[in-house]
């Protein structure tokens, strides 16, 4: 009988657990959490600050998951590996044996060295529900808020607290909003959006010093605040697996049957560098639904089966106050643009190939664009003109939507 | 499992399934009461140009992207096959229509993702598209 | 506008508390009827492009359209009605023939209407179709004069080449190109399924439907359209129509612009030229003729299949009826003149002709008394609205009944009678694609056995009624029968006796 262990209690580790129970319902699994808590929807926490959920709604799964699945849950850290014995050894010392490892640590806010950031009392970080909680303690409606970072996570920690709070003011290095997604027009557009609500921005600007309650800008400015949260990044949680000498970049370097370099031992979600499937180069994609479709992988393939996730994209679907921008690849090739008072569509086409896109405001059917991405389907194909005017199957053959939709099996 | 399967010769470009569909997951009694003035939100929607028309709604993937992609746990697969989702779990991020191969996945009035779970907890019990097609385009059927 | 103005025969009537506005009228309507006015957010409709199909009537969800007659007529007057008066208006308009569809609609005489069935009572009992069997199997052919043995006393089969079919009726024939392909491939699945026959009509047969040439009569007419060695040996017999009951003595027009892709193909004529059937054959100018012309095709089918002379009823039918089965014809059959057309002048199919009760009568009486009744089987048609018109016409003395009508109506069909205009509604008497593709040969096949199916059923009934196992026992069995409000002459010719006789 395996025994499989599993590091970390995110949605990586939930899709390994299916994964596994898919090819093997024997083997032991073995979780463990250093959060201490069953596995939540990490991206709600801004919804939770909003009021649109709770705690309990915020559960990925059931209380009765783990149970269900036979997986013994361990509330500890793992703090290291021992590749020879395979073993596992937490915090309170105990080692846990396993035949196959799966390392699912995620990622950490990525804090860097401010000065006087110490003098801060009421900081934070947004990645936890923890955090959420701390948070929601520490503001009420005469809180100046000041964010560094106008990345995802602070953006919708901004949007989280809109509303409960006196004023949100979010600076970034970065000249545009959400830089590592949209370009500077749709960056632009997103942020009149944030704007409209009262949000405050400072661009291309960023804090050099922190008093108690004061944040002294590079551009010479100073913003008074009552609550300091920090979304400048995050980092991969490689070191484990870096200790015992496995290959790591930014994350760990995984194959597409997310292997690491190391025997027997896997790594899947934040913490790992996979292959974009776009570009051939590993990057760490620090996306749910990859998260949660490399852990199915891994588990199935650590249970004996052979399968592979070669699909891994980049793709975000965020949106501010009703207001929604979906994306996906990279942008790079030739760019096509429609646009309309209030929506915005950048498609970008490569080597006969769409290999990403902005949809802002109207984003219907955009997985169709997606799974042009996804299945890197060349556009001679089908009517690209057609397709890139509005996203539906109209523009591809009688004989794919039969498949699709009429159930036809070729 | 029984499915709806879209019979692209037959469909007519009546766009009937989509106030059916509208009118079925109502939860009202009257077709009248149900959809007059208001705007429809049907989880089946038509596409059309000059020659093909046919109707699109979720396919209940065997290996539904949707479930795996959302951030709120709120889509799930029963164990039927069904894919639901759950719209008070529902965040409306939209990660479902970001990542549906169809195009499947809308939103209702309310902004919540919507689609096609097959009329099975409504009241009509059975897809109400299939049934109240007139040309058959729109079937409900097990398929090997 | 003007004098030359004629107020729409029909309103469309919606009821704007019902109608949510999902325009299926809207996309429903070839005569482009209803239209969406986005400013006032409703449907409007045009009353002088309906011509009352019903099509959004029966696709509107929500029950919010009615068509009625309008009620701005002339004045009245005995003489010159309304539709009459309307008639010289289009004809001054216009300086052409009028042009109609479907059945004489006028209020001639039913005498199926007047006719009615026996039951059995206290001797010779009813039968229960539910608990005995019953047999309504009818084989169409020639009968041998008498049996022929062999010298050990074993049968020689003198049989002709038979039609066997599982009910009395069969589709009568309607041209692919007068109704479209779905039409004819709901006819040819449901004959299939029915054990039964459909008929190509004049229009050849499309290739994909030789398939089902065991269930398939195909057609010779005086166009010869799509007649060819292959086409012949297709089905299962063949047919020579000299007439068609709703426009004796003249011939057929399917319009150039229905001769399109595969219709001209089917046909062999080029595509956009008009398909014009000479009234006469030109090769028939009598029996001797017409006896050539029936074993040219009993020649060209190795005497294999059954042929069929199919004549409209006119005057003198009797006669016309026994020149034929003398022309070494296997059927005759015939049509009255309230059978449908796809467009016949409306003069003709309103006057024209005789009903098909009188024909059926005249005929088989007039072919026992030559002795020759069994050298061929009667099919009568021209409006068999029913399970108890079939009984009726076999206890006249028919073998068979053909419908048409009744099929169109089970396919969709709403009997607007504008199948001239080509932009049927429901799929069936046009070549538009958009349109055609509304007759899911699926569902016309369903419809159309069932209505058989329902049918058969009462037909079983009522043989039961009177005590009647088998529809050979009921055929020429007029002791079944019974008039009603008929003269003394009528019930004459039709041979039965008055009601309480």
């Amino acid at each position: 009988m395996n025994r499989y262990v599993i590091i970390g209690g995110g949605v990586a580790a939930v899709g390994c657990i299916e994964g596994i129970r898919k090819a093997d319902t024997e083997g032991s699994i073995t979780l463990i959490s250093g959060e201490k808590k069953t596995v939540y929807c990490r991206p709600l926490i801004s919804y939770y600050l909003q009021g649109k959920t709770d705690f309990e709604k915020m559960k990925y799964r059931s209380d009765e998951f783990y149970e269900k699945n036979n997986c013994k849950l361990v509330y500890d850290t793992a703090v290291s590996i021992d590749k020879d014995a395979k073993t596992v050894t937490v915090s309170s010392g105990e080692k846990i044996p396993y035949d196959k490892l799966c390392v699912a640590t995620g990622s950490s806010p990525f804090v860097p060295p401010f000065t006087g950031l110490d003098n801060v009392s009421a900081k934070f970080s947004f990645m936890t529900e923890d955090d959420a909680a701390e948070i929601e303690k520490a503001v009420d409606e005469n809180s100046r808020v000041l964010i560094v970072g106008a990345g995802l996570i602070g953006l919708k920690c901004a949007e989280g607290l809109c509303g409960r709070v006196k004023s949100i003011t979010v600076c970034d290095l970065a000249e545009r909003v959400l830089s590592s997604i949209l370009d500077e027009p749709c960056a632009k557009l997103m942020q009149n959006v944030l704007e409209e609500n009262g949000i405050s921005f400072m661009l291309g600007d960023s804090a050099e010093k922190f008093d108690a309650d004061k944040a002294y800008m590079k551009s010479g400015a100073v913003v008074d605040f009552d609550v300091l949260i920090l979304a400048v990044g995050v980092r991969a949680n490689v070191s484990l697996v870096k200790e015992i000498g496995g290959e790591t970049e930014r994350g760990i370097i995984i194959d597409e049957k997310m292997k690491t370099s190391v025997e027997d031992i896997y790594a899947v979600g934040d913490c790992s560098q996979g292959v974009n499937a776009l570009t051939g180069q590993k990057n760490v994609l620090a996306l749910l639904p990859n998260a949660v479709m490399q852990g199915e992988t891994a588990g199935q393939n650590m249970a004996g089966a052979d399968t592979v996730f070669d699909k891994g994209v980049p793709m975000n679907a965020i949106g501010f106050f009703g207001y929604h921008a979906l994306t996906a690849g990279i942008y790079e090739g030739e760019m096509t643009e429609e646009k309309t008072d209030d929506s915005v569509k950048r498609l970008f086409v490569k080597d006969n190939r769409l290999v990403g896109f902005m949809l802002l405001g109207d984003i219907e059917r955009a997985g169709i664009y997606t799974s042009l991405i996804r299945e890197k389907t060349p556009l001679d194909t089908i009517d690209a003109e057609a397709i890139k005017i509005s996203p539906s199957l109209l523009p591809f053959s009688l004989k794919y939507r039969k498949i699709k939709l009429g159930g036809s099996k070729s | 499992m029984k499915r709806v399967y879209v019979n692209e010769e037959w469909c007519l470009g009546c766009h009937l399934c989509e106030y059916n569909c509208a009118f079925a997951n109502s939860g009202l009694s009257d077709m009248v009461k149900a959809l007059k003035d208001k705007e429809i939100y049907p989880r089946i929607h038509v596409e059309e140009d000059n020659k093909i028309k046919y109707a699109v709604s979720c396919r209940h993937c065997d290996d539904p992207l949707c479930v795996k992609s959302c951030i709120a746990g709120a889509i799930t697969k029963d164990e039927n096959g069904t894919v639901k989702i759950d719209t008070d779990k529902c965040v409306h991020c939209y990660t479902c229509i970001l990542v549906c191969p169809v195009g499947a996945v809308s939103h209702n009035e309310n902004g919540a993702a919507m689609k096609c779970e097959l009329c099975l907890e409504n009241s009509c019990g059975s897809p109400a598209c299939a049934s109240g097609c007139p040309n058959k385009a729109i079937v409900y059927e097990e398929r090997e | 506008m003007g004098i030359e103005f004629i107020y729409p025969e029909f309103e469309v009537v919606r009821n704007q508390n019902r109608c949510i506005g999902c325009r299926v009228c809207e996309r429903q309507c070839a005569n482009e009827v209803h239209t969406y006015d986005a400013d006032g957010k409703v449907i409007i409709s045009d009353d002088a492009k309906c011509v009352n199909c019903q099509r959004c009537v029966s696709l509107c969800p929500t029950r919010a359209i009615k068509i009625v007659k309008s009620d701005c007529r002339m004045r009245e007057n005995a003489n010159w009605a309304d539709d009459t008066i309307k008639e010289i208006y289009k004809q001054a308009n216009s300086g052409g023939v009028l042009l109609s569809s479907m059945g004489n609609p006028k209020p001639f005489p039913v005498y199926w209407d007047k006719i009615l069935i026996n039951a059995s009572q206290v001797t010779n009992p009813p039968i229960d179709p539910l608990r005995e069997p019953m047999e309504t199997k009818v084989f169409l052919g020639k009968k041998p004069d008498s049996i022929e043995r062999d010298e050990n006393g074993k049968l020689i089969n003198n049989l002709s080449p038979q039609l066997k079919l599982e009910l009395p009726v069969m589709f009568s024939a309607m041209s692919y190109g007068s109704i479209s392909y779905n039409a004819h491939k709901s006819l040819a699945l449901a004959a299939q399924q029915l054990g039964i026959y459909y008929n190509t009509g004049e229009g050849g047969l499309h290739e994909d439907f030789y398939v089902y040439g065991e269930n398939t009569i195909v057609q010779v007419a005086s166009g010869r359209f799509g007649v060819h060695d292959d086409y012949l040996n297709a089905g299962a017999a063949v047919e020579i129509k000299m007439g068609q009951g709703a426009k004796p003595g003249i011939g057929g027009h399917l319009p150039g612009t229905k001769i399109v892709g595969d219709v001209s193909h089917t046909r062999m004529i080029p595509e956009g030229s008009d398909a014009i059937s000479p009234a006469p054959h030109h090769d028939i100018y009598s029996i001797e003729d017409l006896r050539q012309l029936v074993y040219s095709l009993k020649e060209a089918t190795q005497y294999k299949k059954p042929v069929i002379v199919k004549v409209a009823a006119v005057h003198n039918i009797a006669a016309i009826a026994s020149g034929i089965a003398r022309s070494g014809a296997d059927i005759i059959a015939i049509d009255g003149f309230r059978g449908g057309t796809g467009a016949a002048p409306t003069r003709i199919r309103d006057n024209v002709g005789i009903p098909i009760e009188l024909a059926l009568a005249a005929c088989d009486q007039r072919l026992r008394e030559e002795g020759i009744r069994n050298q061929v089987s009667l099919v009568v048609g021209g409006s068999i609205r029913s399970a108890s018109d079939v009984v009726k016409a076999i206890a006249l003395g028919a073998d068979a009944c053909y419908v048409a009508t009744a099929a169109l109506l089970a396919m969709g069909c709403h009997l607007c009678r504008t199948c001239q205009t080509g932009k049927c509604n429901w799929g069936i008497a046009t070549q538009n694609p958009e349109l055609v593709k509304r007759l899911n040969p699926e569902i016309g096949s369903q419809r159309l056995v069932n209505l058989m199916t329902a049918w058969g059923h009462e037909i079983k009934e009522l043989m039961g009624g009177m005590g009647i196992n088998s529809i050979e026992t009921l055929r020429g069995n007029r002791l079944m029968l019974r008039g009603i409000n008929l003269t003394e002459k009528e019930l004459e010719i039709l041979g039965i006796s008055h009601a309480g006789e």
